[in-house]
């Protein structure tokens, strides 16, 4: 029985391997297939929402010369293996994983499959099959600070946070130097929830900070439900990952947008053009994967503000993390005439200097 | 008037039958529901329930999705057997994750072929210890096993993320909720090379096994029959409701927590947030569709594990939306209820009652 079963399964794999092999040789007129793993439902309004709008667009730019398929709501866990096995082993081409949790499964599939080009979103391994790629959301959160500072009353931003890594840590430092930048008082309180999908925690999260005084509304997190939280309770917000206004139309500012709809259609471009490579993509503003919603629900001088600040980070005039910058600790992390390169970005699991509250070890 | 009168004898037959009734009934409900999204039924039916498992790497994930399921509804079964409800597998399995793994991590770059070993007790000890505060509340202050071991479950769940962005954190992992990867030495061989079938699937069937000589051949198996079937007759012969109690909730978390060790052990390699997308919980309808039987519970864990992978070659093959999963288990759960009733019960229409149709 166990000797049967494993030849079966090295048949199997052979023949997968073969049909790999065979892959790279189909005719040209066949559509390229592209596949996507999303963490959360593409009903999310929010991270999962966005990529599955840039696979529409893969989708509206190539028509009958790509085939798209996703699978969504896949666990972090020893579930992702499969999926993006599965996805290899259906004959897609391109295969975009797009969530933290999925970047040792990825990586570990890409070497199975090395006719199979893989792209995993937001982490920090590469196979020589095995791209990543991120967006430098702090860019647009900077520009969130500005607007914040002028626009709040209290001095108080409530900060609802997903998880404390990097990424989210960044994101804070740079709304605060953005809101220092016109508004020196500004302090911010800050919730974690410990998910990046939980309406229900993210809305008691937002009532608990509206209830100590702020009247600006930041998430990090992927449902409207702080937002949804502010419009009710008359206080402003910012949306995350999408445009969220429908939610917010009294209540949103503009909205941090991840916009992936480019960088999809010029990577699978490449994989038609013969010039993919597993390389490492973190862009921003300039290159519009961070895109701010329409600058709403503010007087024209902090809208005319606003678009000028993002003009110039597009531009390099002003980068968020321009130094001098201290940690909490006093310490000078960032010289003055300098700006934090990305290897600090990358792994920042520090607050700057000013922010009243302790980061969760 | 519609009303549910109990039969005053029903086909034993039928208890073992109403499962495969329910399955058919879901199929042909399923192919009904395919045909109204505009999908070819059979196409459809083909590829949530053959195409998954039509090559041996198939079979094979087939094998490692219904380890843990069966693992821990084998644990299950034997205490809803005694009327002991424990609905916290899930946090008992994030509990023998923390212990076994815990153990790879303090010892991170053994090599030492006693890490493997000793992870599997201690999995199964942490397990084990969580289901031992349910039991000890309701032994002692009588409090509803129900409340205290589902609510255990989520101070489970905080306390394992908790460790992996603190303590537990990978010092080399870019801050990143997620431990170091378990040393070699910690993680479970592969059974089947090429596959994830892992040593924790060959004890699965062992558990089986184990479980059913338990059931039928020893003196508490006999006790749990007896107590689930007539609780006042096993009161009256002397039987400890007690120890009834602390067997069934150390042994089902004792077995939950191996489960979770083999999840981290095996298939993902280290411990992070989220471990299991539910199966502790998953395992509570495992148990019922299995009869409450091991050897059932086997077949049952197959055909819940099935669901999974259907459900994502359904998105991959069909582009159906993931809740097909969902739908699917919740109508065969439907029925199978459905089918257990009318075992037990007949409906009767209209408002007279039958002479003696009452117990």
């Amino acid at each position: 029985m166990k000797s049967r079963i494993f030849k079966r399964t090295a048949a199997a794999l052979a023949t997968v391997g073969a049909m790999a092999l065979g892959m790279g040789a189909a005719q040209a007129d066949d559509p390229l297939k592209v596949g996507f793993v999303y963490v959360g439902p593409v009903g999310d309004f929010g991270y999962s929402y966005q990529h599955d709008q840039g696979r529409k667009a893969v989708d509206e730019k190539f028509g009958n010369k790509v085939k798209t398929t996703y699978v969504e709501n896949v666990a972090e866990g020893a579930d992702a293996e499969r999926v993006i096995r599965q996805l290899a082993q259906t004959g897609n081409d391109l295969i975009f994983t797009t969530s933290f949790g999925f970047m040792n499964p990825t990586i570990k599939v890409a070497k199975q499959f090395p006719d199979v080009k893989f792209e995993h979103a937001t982490g920090f391994k590469r196979a020589e099959n095995s791209a990543t790629y991120a967006a430098r959301f702090y860019e647009g959160r900077y520009v969130a600070g500005v607007i914040a500072g002028k626009m709040t009353k209290s001095n108080t931003i409530g900060y609802v946070g997903s998880f404390p890594i990097p990424e989210v840590v960044r994101g804070i430092n740079s709304f605060m130097l953005g809101a220092w930048s016109v508004n020196p008082d500004v302090k911010v309180k800050i919730v974690w929830v410990n998910s990046w999908y939980d309406p229900g925690k993210e809305g008691d999260a937002a009532k608990a900070l509206i209830d100590q005084g702020a009247d600006i509304m930041v998430q990090h997190t992927d449902s409207p439900a702080p937002l949804q939280v502010a419009e009710n309770r008359g206080v402003l917000g910012f949306g995350q990952a999408s445009d969220m206004i429908k939610f917010a139309p009294k209540a949103q500012l503009s909205a941090i947008v991840d916009r992936w709809d480019d960088y999809y259609i010029e990577r699978v471009q490449a994989v038609m053009d013969g010039t993919w490579k597993a390389d490492d993509t973190w862009g921003g503003i300039k290159a519009d994967m961070v895109h701010m919603a329409p600058f709403t629900n503010m007087p024209d001088d902090v809208k005319a503000l606003a678009e000028e600040t993002e003009a110039k980070i597009a531009s390099g005039e002003i980068h968020p993390f321009a130094g001098p910058i201290y940690d909490q600790a006093g310490e000078l992390r960032v010289k003055d005439g300098e700006n934090a390169d990305d290897g600090m970005l990358l792994g920042m699991d520090w607050y700057i200097k000013g922010i009243d509250a302790e980061l969760p070890k | 008037m519609i009303r549910l009168e109990p039969r005053r004898s029903h086909s034993q037959a039928m208890v073992y039958l109403s499962p495969v009734l329910a399955i058919v009934m879901t199929l042909i409900v399923g192919g009904i529901i395919f045909a109204f999204m505009g999908k070819n039924p059979l196409e459809a039916l083909y590829t949530f329930f053959i195409l998954p498992i039509s090559d041996s790497y198939g079979v094979s994930e087939l094998f490692v999705k219904a380890t843990p399921l069966v693992i821990i509804a084998v644990g299950l079964a034997m205490g809803f057997r005694a009327n002991v409800w424990n609905i916290g597998a899930e946090g008992q399995l994030t509990m023998g994750a923390i212990f076994g793994g815990g153990l790879a991590l303090y010892f991170y770059d053994s090599q030492s072929v006693f890490l493997l070993p000793a992870m599997l007790v201690f999995g199964a000890i942490g397990g084990a210890l969580w289901g031992a505060i349910p039991a000890l509340l309701r032994t002692r202050f009588n409090a509803n096993e129900i409340l205290t071991s589902l609510m255990l479950t989520y101070v489970a769940t905080l306390f394992l993320s908790y460790l992996v962005h603190g303590p537990w954190r990978n010092p080399e992992g870019f801050n990143f909720p997620e431990s170091r990867p378990f040393p070699d030495a910690g993680l479970l061989p592969i059974i089947y090379d090429g596959t994830r079938v892992h040593l924790g699937t060959a004890i699965a069937v062992f558990v089986v096994i184990a479980g059913w000589l338990l059931l039928s051949k020893s003196l508490i198996g006999f006790q749990l029959r007896v107590v689930g079937k007539a609780p006042q007759a096993a009161r009256h012969v002397g039987f400890r409701q007690k120890r009834m109690v602390w067997f069934t909730l150390l042994l089902s978390g004792g077995l939950s927590g191996l489960a979770g060790l083999f999840e981290v052990a095996g298939p993902i390699g280290q411990l992070q947030p989220s471990i299991s997308p539910g199966y502790g919980f998953t395992a509570i309808i495992v148990a019922f569709l299995g009869r409450l039987h091991p050897v059932g519970v086997l077949f049952a864990g197959l055909i819940m594990a099935l669901t999974y992978l259907g459900g994502e070659l359904a998105q991959i093959s069909l582009g159906l939306p993931s809740a097909v999963t969902g739908l699917f288990q919740g109508i065969l759960l439907f029925f199978l209820l459905a089918c257990d009733v009318l075992t037990k019960y007949r409906i009767r229409v209209g408002s007279v009652a039958t002479k003696g149709g009452a117990v």
